[in-house]
């Protein structure tokens, strides 16, 4: 059966799912595990689903994109979800699995569990179809904080521009996102407020470029941030840190952020 | 307008217009930064108005009234009161605007607390002032 928990702020009626399809794992299975996923077809309109999938683990590779996968190419080849490089470098197959946003293809199926694993599309986005979130907005976001180097100065004109090691350094940790938006659809302030609060994997790019050492529009980029829904939103509820599947702190560049214009502001 | 399906489409900005919105107010340092620096002041504070109620607790009128009215005491009074309402009608103001997206609801209720964190204040300021200098 499908759990549905109810509360008293509940979702709006035509976002609530009803129980589905089971589709069943063919009588040679030997371990059989249930994946309970959101479908929701445009075309067909009407409440979102849950349909079960009985997959035989032992004909299915280790994660839960493998199972996606499999259910794509052997059970119904409706199932809509995005991915491509299956290893954690692309942020395609970003998916809430059991209440956690990650990347589907980082997270192992628990084969020792009898519990079903529950697939939904990154909470409080617009659903396209199935799996796949509308990121149109959050990307424009990104765009909208400019994210590439800005100078005056221009780069010599035999080489690239150059950083000592120590400035490289204050990369690390900035540069990994590969904007899956994990940490952005996992966060309160952003299911509240996202039409104008950046979000922290946008906030997270925006201190990529306020601590590069080449970037000469520093104080420009504090000036676009300083506002009170585009960054102050920010509680530092740290969902985001939690979230990234790449082990990323969000909570921490946001923090930055808001240090360097405490400094700026003397 | 509707679109091929019948669906109604009432937004047809470009997502980046959206996104860049109204620009930034170039504000919010300040709001972020008392909320702080009263939430750090309330913590001394807090705890010496606990401690000394709890040592005037059954003190005769007059005690707590000469208490109350000598200016140490007088002067932590009235910054108690100043950075709770200060930090009050921030903190109300941050939990509306994340919560309430009627305009109309959000705005009453915000100036409602603002109103009435100064109305509080200033009559807690001069009850601390008529005992510390009318004695």
């Amino acid at each position: 059966m499908v759990e549905t928990k109810r509360f008293f702020f509940d979702l709006p009626k035509g976002s609530r799912p009803t129980i589905g399809k089971t589709w069943k794992a063919p009588a040679s299975a030997t371990h059989v595990k249930n994946f309970q996923i959101y479908r929701w077809d445009p075309d067909a309109g009407g409440n979102p689903r849950i349909d079960t999938y009985e997959v035989d683990l032992d004909t299915c590779g280790p994660m839960v994109l493998d199972a996606l996968i499999k259910i794509k190419n052997e059970v119904d080849p409706t199932l809509t979800f995005r991915r491509s490089c299956r290893e954690g470098i692309c942020g395609s197959c970003a998916v809430n699995i059991d209440g956690t946003n990650t990347l589907s293809c980082l997270k192992p199926i628990n084969a020792a569990s009898d519990k079903p694993v529950k697939i939904n599309p990154l909470p409080h986005m617009p659903v396209v179809k199935d799996l796949v979130p509308d990121l149109s907005l959050a990307y424009a976001q990104l765009r909208s904080i400019q994210p590439w180097l800005k100078a005056d100065t221009p780069p010599p004109p035999d080489s690239e521009r150059r950083q000592s090691r120590e400035e490289r350094a204050k990369l690390d940790g900035l540069w990994e996102c590969i904007l899956c938006f994990c940490c952005t659809t996992s966060c309160p302030s952003y299911w509240w407020n996202g039409d104008r609060y950046l979000g922290p994997a946008t906030l997270l790019a925006a201190y990529r470029w306020i601590s590069d050492s080449r970037d000469e529009a520093t104080g420009e980029r504090l000036d676009a941030l300083k506002d009170p829904f585009k960054l102050y939103r920010c509680h530092t509820i740290m969902n985001c840190t939690e979230a990234c599947p790449k082990g990323l702190n969000p909570a921490k560049a946001i923090g930055e952020i808001k240090l360097q214009i405490m400094e700026r502001e003397g | 307008m509707t679109n091929a399906k019948g669906l109604k489409i009432d937004i047809m900005r470009s997502y980046l217009g959206r996104a860049r919105g109204l620009g930034s107010a170039n504000a919010g340092f300040h709001h972020w930064w008392v909320q702080r620096l009263t939430s750090l002041a309330l913590i001394p504070l807090t705890l010496w108005f606990v401690f000394s109620l709890v040592h005037l607790t059954g003190a005769p009128y007059a005690t707590v009234r000469a208490w109350a009215g000598s200016t140490v005491n007088a002067t932590l009074l009235l910054a108690l009161i100043a950075a709770t309402f200060e930090h009050m009608h921030l903190g109300v103001q941050t939990v509306a605007e994340d919560y309430i997206h009627s305009d109309a609801v959000r705005l009453t209720l915000i100036l409602a607390v603002k109103g009435a964190s100064a109305l509080l204040a200033l009559a807690g300021a001069i009850a601390v002032l008529k005992l510390a200098i009318a004695g």
